[in-house]
Order: C-alpha cells, then sequence, then structure tokens
C-alpha cells in the first residue's frame, strides 16, 4: 500500500482541531470545526486553503512552447509575456479530459504546471512520453507548499504581509502572477472570489500559515473548497468531466482555443468530428425548489424520462439552497425534477455560477 | 471528546432517548453523531400521529457531507416535532441535546428503553470504532 502523504503544514491542521480526510492519498483537513463558517469567512472576509496535494510540474526546454501548444486544449501562445498564466485541459486522442490545469509562463522557454492531485502519476506520465519527440525537460516539483487565500480581503492581508510588494498585489490581475523572493504570488483560485494562489518553498510553509492566520485570515478545508466551487460553478475533476467525457459536454468550450485553425493539438480531430456531428450533451446548473440536498448521482427527469444526472450536488451556503452541476440532453431548459432518495423534487435549469462573481477581469 | 450525557440513553445508531416525566420519550442525536456529520443543512422530520417499530428508519438527517437515516431506537406514536429545524436545522450541531431534539415519542412499552445503552456502555461503544 501507498504511504498517505503529508503536507508541510500537516501539523498545523492538527494542532488547530481539523478533521482530517485522506483525499487523493493525501491526508487533508476537510474542516476546521464548521464547513459552513469557513465558506461564509471566504465570501465575506478571507480564508486561507493548503492546496499543496496539487500537482506542481516544470516544463522547460527549447521546445516548451511548441510542446505545450501541441498538447494542451487552450493555446499557451495567447501568454504573450512572462507572469501570465492560463487555464486547460489535458486532452486524450478522442478528446477526453485527461485533466484540468493551469499552466504559468515563467519565461518565454519555461514554463510552470499545476495539475490535479488524484491524476498525478497519469498526467506526468503523459507529461513525460509526449516529450520524447521534443527538446523539453519535464521535472516534477515537490519541494513546494501552496496555499490559497481567497475572500474580498484577500489583498489587503497580502499586501501587510508583503509590504515591499504591496503595489503589485494590489494592482495584480486575474491570472497574473509575479515572483517574490522564492515563491510565486498568482491571482488565481477556486472560489469565485477575488483570491490568491501562492507557491512557496516547503521550508516556508508553516510561518507564512501562522502570519496569515494572525492577519486574521480564516482556515478552511476541502469541504470549504468544494461547496465554494460549486457556487461559484467550477468543474472539479474526476467528478464533473473526466477522460470518458469531452471539454464540449462539460461546459468547458471556452477553454478551447480553436484559434489559429491551424496549430493540431492532441484531440482536436475528434472534437472538430463531435461538433460536426452535434454534441447531445451538456453541462449545467440546477437550482431545488423546496428543501433538501443533492448528491452527486442523482437522476434528472423532463417529464418521466431520464434525461441526465447530477455530476455534483450539495448544498450552497449562500443561498441556503440545493444546487448541483448536472449533465444533461442538449435541449433541456426550465423545470424538471430530480430523484432524491426515491422522491422526485421540483427543481430549475439554471446557468452557473450560482452566486454573482466579482468582476474578476476588470481589477 | 464528545459530550455524553449521564441521565440519557443511547442506541448504536447514535440516537439519544430521555424520558420525560409524562412519559413521552425525546429523541435525537448524540453530539458524536452530529461531529462525524458536519454542518447540518436539513432535517426531514416524521409526522404527528405517524408510529414505528423500533430500529425502524423515520426521519431523515442531511449534513453538507452526507445523508443519514434516523432510525427509531424504540418503538412507539411521534406526538411531537421540532419545528425549528425546519429552518434551523443547525440548532443539533450547536445543541444535540436540547434546542436539537427531533421529536418525541409516546412509547409502546417503556421497558424498551433498557435494551438501549447506558452513558458509560455508549462511550465504550464509540471509544471500540
Amino acid at each position: 500500500m501507498t504511504q498517505v502523504k503529508k503536507t508541510a503544514l500537516f501539523d498545523q491542521h492538527r494542532h488547530a482541531g481539523a478533521q482530517m480526510v485522506v483525499y487523493a492519498g493525501w491526508e487533508m483537513p476537510l474542516h476546521y470545526g464548521s464547513q459552513i463558517k469557513e465558506h461564509h469567512a471566504v465570501r465575506s472576509d478571507v480564508g486561507i486553503f493548503d492546496v499543496s496535494h496539487m500537482t506542481l510540474t516544470r516544463i522547460a526546454g527549447k521546445e516548451a512552447r511548441l510542446y505545450l501548444r501541441t498538447i494542451l486544449a487552450n493555446d499557451v501562445g495567447k501568454l504573450e509575456r512572462s507572469g501570465t498564466a492560463l487555464y486547460s485541459c489535458l486532452l486524450n486522442e478522442a478528446g477526453g479530459v485527461v485533466d484540468d490545469l493551469i499552466v504559468y509562463r515563467l519565461e518565454e522557454d519555461d514554463f510552470l504546471v499545476v495539475s490535479n492531485a488524484g491524476t498525478r502519476e497519469r498526467v506526468r506520465q503523459w507529461f513525460t512520453q509526449a516529450a520524447v519527440s521534443h527538446d523539453v525537460r519535464i521535472a516534477p516539483q515537490d519541494d513546494h507548499a501552496i496555499i490559497a487565500v481567497q475572500g474580498p480581503r484577500s489583498r489587503p492581508v497580502l499586501e501587510r504581509i508583503f509590504p515591499s510588494v504591496a503595489d503589485d498585489i494590489a494592482g495584480l490581475a486575474r491570472f497574473c502572477f509575479f515572483r517574490y523572493q522564492n515563491s510565486f504570488i498568482a491571482c488565481t483560485g477556486y472560489t469565485g472570489e477575488d483570491g490568491f494562489e501562492i507557491i512557496v518553498p516547503k521550508g516556508e510553509a508553516v510561518a507564512f500559515w501562522k502570519r496569515l492566520i494572525t492577519a486574521g485570515a480564516q482556515p478552511a478545508g476541502l469541504g470549504a473548497r468544494d461547496s465554494l466551487r460549486l457556487e461559484a460553478g467550477y468543474n472539479l475533476y474526476g467528478v464533473d468531466m473526466d477522460e470518458e467525457t469531452t471539454p464540449l459536454e462539460s461546459g468547458l468550450e471556452w477553454s478551447i482555443a480553436w484559434q489559429p485553425a491551424d496549430r493540431t493539438f492532441v484531440g482536436r480531430a475528434a472534437l472538430e468530428s463531435l461538433k460536426r456531428t452535434g454534441v447531445k450533451k451538456k453541462r449545467t446548473g440546477i437550482l431545488l425548489e423546496g428543501k433538501g440536498v443533492f448528491r452527486n448521482q442523482q437522476n434528472v427527469f423532463l417529464d418521466d424520462r431520464q434525461v441526465g444526472i447530477i455530476t455534483s450536488g450539495g448544498f450552497s451556503p449562500t443561498l441556503g439552497r440545493a444546487i448541483a452541476l448536472a449533465r444533461v440532453e442538449h435541449s433541456v431548459t426550465g423545470q424538471v425534477h430530480v430523484e432524491i432518495r426515491g422522491r422526485r423534487h421540483l427543481a430549475k435549469v439554471v446557468n452557473p455560477p450560482f452566486i454573482l462573481e466579482q468582476d474578476q477581469d476588470t481589477i | 471528546m464528545s459530550d455524553i450525557p449521564e441521565d440519557l440513553r443511547y442506541s448504536e445508531s447514535h440516537e439519544w432517548v430521555q424520558l420525560q416525566p409524562d412519559g413521552t420519550v425525546r429523541v435525537g442525536i448524540t453530539d458524536y453523531a452530529q461531529n462525524a456529520l458536519g454542518d447540518l443543512v436539513y432535517v426531514e422530520l416524521p409526522e404527528i400521529g405517524a408510529t414505528y417499530a423500533a430500529d425502524s428508519e423515520c426521519a431523515l438527517v442531511e449534513s453538507v457531507k452526507s445523508a443519514s437515516d434516523l432510525v427509531c431506537p424504540i418503538s412507539g406514536e411521534v406526538v411531537e416535532i421540532n419545528e425549528a429545524l425546519a429552518d434551523t436545522p443547525e440548532l443539533i450541531n450547536s445543541s444535540p441535546y436540547d434546542d436539537g431534539w427531533i421529536f418525541t415519542l409516546k412509547p409502546e412499552d417503556e421497558g424498551e428503553i433498557d435494551n438501549l445503552l447506558d452513558a458509560d456502555a455508549y462511550r465504550a461503544f464509540i471509544e471500540e470504532g
């Protein structure tokens, strides 16, 4: 049996009384007493998450840019300057999603990729195999911690902790980042709030975590991370999409760079063929009209016909109602029913996000 | 460490029961159970007048994490339900033995209470895991 991995902040979580859970081979905090309190702290103030379980890989070399333009569905050619990042799916030849990730341009020929924890071995193997025909080095980076600082007060908190780069933090736009000493400070996140993800050397993680808490940040666990991302309408890999489903059926077409038309990337031909024959399913949001809670894998009905399935269901602390992401037949809109424990409940098809998001592109 | 009041009786499915002066029995879930479930967000209460046999499912509690059936610890008829839980299910987290009670039963046979665990036995049961 593989040993369960611990992050650099494991002792901090335990001392804070966190309920720990094994997630993707890592022992991680689920919550520190109340998931809902942590959720509200991120929406109204500032919360911090240990996301060091995520997979970091450095991709560098003369052909790094060409290599990433070949294997990613989004186009790193859009990253015109260093210090910018983008979201992309990594696809197989059939157009299925091997993983979703964020790629950061460090230099013209040097990139850092943050991918999911659950796909660590699969994705690194994928990168290595695809690298055979390119002049590129794939280097796992396992000596870092990643801390997400999320919420409307995340900027002032970080400005206070890093006074010498306060102006850089104040002005950092979404999907931009900068290097500070041995760390990377990126304006990215998975909560629908303004916020940052900060990559620090393992040895500096505990001190940084403690300073964030002293500054008033609320530690938040994987439970709140999940309810926050669900409200924001963000997919979770392995649940809302996987190698059997394409981005076109997962609400991720926006992340596919079809232009330039002559860029060949893995999965492109399959996606184009699917578009020609017609995409049969779509990703949507569902809001429960009455009381109750949605759970993954509950069936969605239109009249008496099953038209889809909930891929992630849960309870929205902000709305006080059950919400879900679902994969349904393309034409489904309006009222549907969801079967919860043998009974059909009235629900409404809506476009995620479920909450009003900050206008994060105009900072 | 879970709070386990000495004057209550407990089931292995983590309900507590309390015999009231009028002979009815109040039912809820234990501090251990609410802690394991996490924040509660929905409670499906039984209907007043419904009768349940011991060990049958009679209510549902759902947390942010999971749904869990409540098993009726003794046989009887539901005579009162905690309506406050419809809008504030979190009372079960904050006060599992008082404000977070779930329903009251008129027992069919008061003697069934003796089949349940006392505080020491319940403590030993949860420590065994």
